[in-house]
């Protein structure tokens, strides 16, 4: 097993921020705009030093993302910024028409998403935005995996022209990937080679399952890990030739196991070859107050129940 | 162009309109009828468009020249007509309104890159909120073009509205000018009846806007003159509300001023006494 180590740990809103940052010093047609949580969203380095291409929407993600949209025509790449839950199952209309169908370069970014949001609660945490979006024809949609990743991610969607789905959260968690990576949308990358079991990974799902590998390699089984930080267009390539080595899956996102990550790998097998899946995800239900670390074990999301679950995996091979 | 002109563009307009609709049996007249002087006017007189000779160019981006945005987008047939008649795309292609493979969909979109439209439209309340977007966009450029936007009446019932309201005067988007088609009508009756929007003026006007009306919403000359006063109060920090009373299903007497036509096709018999009543002027595609 590949071993990762970590000096900090950061959220990756904390990345958006410093992705956002450097895009108000590269690129002048950026715009950030954001339904009053500047602070939550990180961009305060970007307004300091952008303030005409910063604007503020107040509590009205509605016309945010109707005037996100108005944006791209004259050539500007707005950045609509919120809580995920606000950024999509509120606005889904908007984005259906005014972005998706209409085809404008709009990127979404939405923080807070999934449990680790914590206390707030379900009304907040949104774990069906993943399922949501990649609906969407044209969507891209992206949940990279920890800090440096989501700065990286922030950075190249910039330079990708069509709409995109970005999803970060709120907890601090080890920043392991590397800090001038190349972010290649659509592309999965590879975290650990293995022969046993694929473990197909995204968001803060990601160190989870290195965390699971180093206990499965401890009793003798060699997982493979792949962070799957874009969720559309999937890098289906890079799915079939794991599942051709290991010949079982188990997919691990903070999303319902209904519409997310999981679903998506099960359709790329069905269609092409057929082997056992098991999936680590929220059972088709709303979270609930607690802190990220409580909530997660209580939903099942953790290195140990990706072990689990990459055991039973191996066990229906046989 | 002079009024007469102009009217004569009109009437081949609403021949268009109630000749697409009955091509398809289905379709939006009333409503579309009754904006035709606010497109023709706008699109023939007081937009500043890109081209030579009359001969109209379009670019996504829109930069140096004026924006149109519909936001209530089922009375596409008077959009596509005032469209193909200015020269953005072949008037032969009215014929494919609603049909299978066109590019003129039942609600407007971008999705098929018909020239002059710039987002879709149809599911209500959006329009104004993207036509702010583009308006600050083109501040953004440094770009002197304006942003003209048509809602409806009984889309003033949509929530995004108020946000978009709230919104424009709060970041002084001064080259805004918004219109409300105010035909007192929707699917479901007079829209006193059915969601009393009340004075919108007024409200427009607690929220910051600057509000002008044209009363004669269907008399070219009342258009022009409005759409001047509207221009002449731009760049002042505030974004322009014009409250347009219309009739719905203006020029043709049997459709004008009920609900019973906002969705509805005109049979064959219907279709002829309709175009009895209006002049070919431009010829009938």
């Amino acid at each position: 097993m590949k071993k990762y180590t970590f000096t900090e740990k950061k959220d990756t809103r904390s990345g958006f921020g410093a992705g956002m940052h450097v895009l108000g010093q590269q690129n002048p047609n950026v715009v950030a705009l954001c339904a009053d949580l500047v602070g939550s969203l990180k961009l305060e380095p970007f307004i300091k030093e952008n303030p005409d291409r910063f604007i503020q929407c107040g509590i009205s993600e509605a016309n945010m993302i109707g005037v996100s949209a108005g944006l791209t025509i004259g050539g500007k790449i707005p950045f609509a910024t919120t809580f995920a839950n606000f950024a999509t199952g509120r606005v889904y209309d908007q984005i259906r028409q005014s972005v998706a169908y209409s085809n404008k370069n709009v990127k979404i970014c939405a923080s807070h998403a999934g449990l680790t949001l914590g206390e707030d609660g379900a009304t907040h945490q949104i774990l069906e935005d993943l399922g949501m979006m990649k609906m969407l024809p044209g969507m891209t949609v992206i949940n990279p995996c920890d800090y440096n990743q989501t700065k990286a991610a922030t950075i190249a969607i910039a330079d990708y022209e069509g709409p995109v789905y970005l999803r970060f959260g709120r907890p601090v968690i080890p920043v392991f990937t590397d800090a001038d990576q190349k972010f290649e949308i659509g592309k999965a990358w590879m975290v650990n080679e293995g022969t046993d079991v694929s473990i197909f990974a995204t968001g803060h799902m990601v160190w989870e399952a290195i965390q699971a590998g180093e206990i499965l390699e401890a009793e003798g089984i060699n997982a493979e890990i792949i962070n799957i930080h874009t969720i559309k267009p999937l890098d289906e390539e890079a799915i079939l030739k794991s599942i051709e080595k290991t010949g079982c899956v188990v997919t691990a996102e903070e999303h319902n196991r209904i519409g997310g990550l999981g679903d998506s790998v099960a359709q790329v097998l069905v269609k092409n070859k057929l082997v056992p899946q098991e999936y680590v995800a929220v059972n088709d239900s709303f979270g609930e107050s607690g802190t990220p670390t409580q909530l997660m074990e209580k939903y099942g999301l953790t290195a140990k129940h990706i072990v689990e679950a990459a055991k039973r995996a191996i066990e229906r091979k046989k | 162009m002079e009024v007469e002109q102009l009217e004569k563009v009109a009437s081949q307009v609403r021949r268009d309109i109630v000749r697409m609709v009955h091509g398809c049996q289905s379709g939006h007249p009333g409503g579309s009828l009754g904006c035709t002087e606010l497109l023709v006017a706008l699109y023939f007189e007081r937009m500043h468009l890109k081209g030579q000779d009359g001969k109209p160019v379009f670019d996504m981006d829109g930069k140096d020249e004026d924006l149109f945005f519909l936001s209530n987008g089922h009375i596409s047939p008077v959009w596509y007509s005032t469209l193909a008649r200015k020269g953005y795309f072949p008037v032969e292609e009215m014929a494919t309104f609603r049909k299978l493979d066109s590019r003129l969909q039942g609600h407007p979109t971008t999705h098929e890159h018909l020239e002059g439209i710039r987002i879709a439209s149809g599911s209500l309340g959006q329009g104004m909120s993207v036509a702010i977007g583009a308006a600050l966009a083109k501040k953004l450029n440094g770009d002197k073009g304006l942003v003209y936007v048509l809602m409806g009446d009984g889309e003033q019932q949509e929530g995004q509205v108020w946000e978009a309201a709230t919104f424009a005067p709060h970041h002084q988007v001064d080259n805004l000018v918004a219109f409300i088609d105010l035909n007192g009508q929707q699917i479901d009756g007079p829209t006193v009846k059915v969601m009393n929007n009340r004075d919108l003026g007024k409200k427009y006007e607690a929220f910051g806007w600057e509000v002008i009306s044209i009363e004669e919403g269907n008399d070219m000359a009342a258009v022009l003159k409005g759409l001047y006063e509207a221009k002449s109060r731009l760049g002042h920090g505030r974004p322009i509300m014009v409250l347009l009373h219309t009739g719905m299903g203006f020029g043709v007497d049997f459709m004008m001023g009920s609900h019973k036509w906002h969705g509805v096709a005109p049979n064959d018999e219907q279709l002829a006494a309709a175009l009895g009543q209006l002049e070919e002027t431009m010829g009938d595609y």
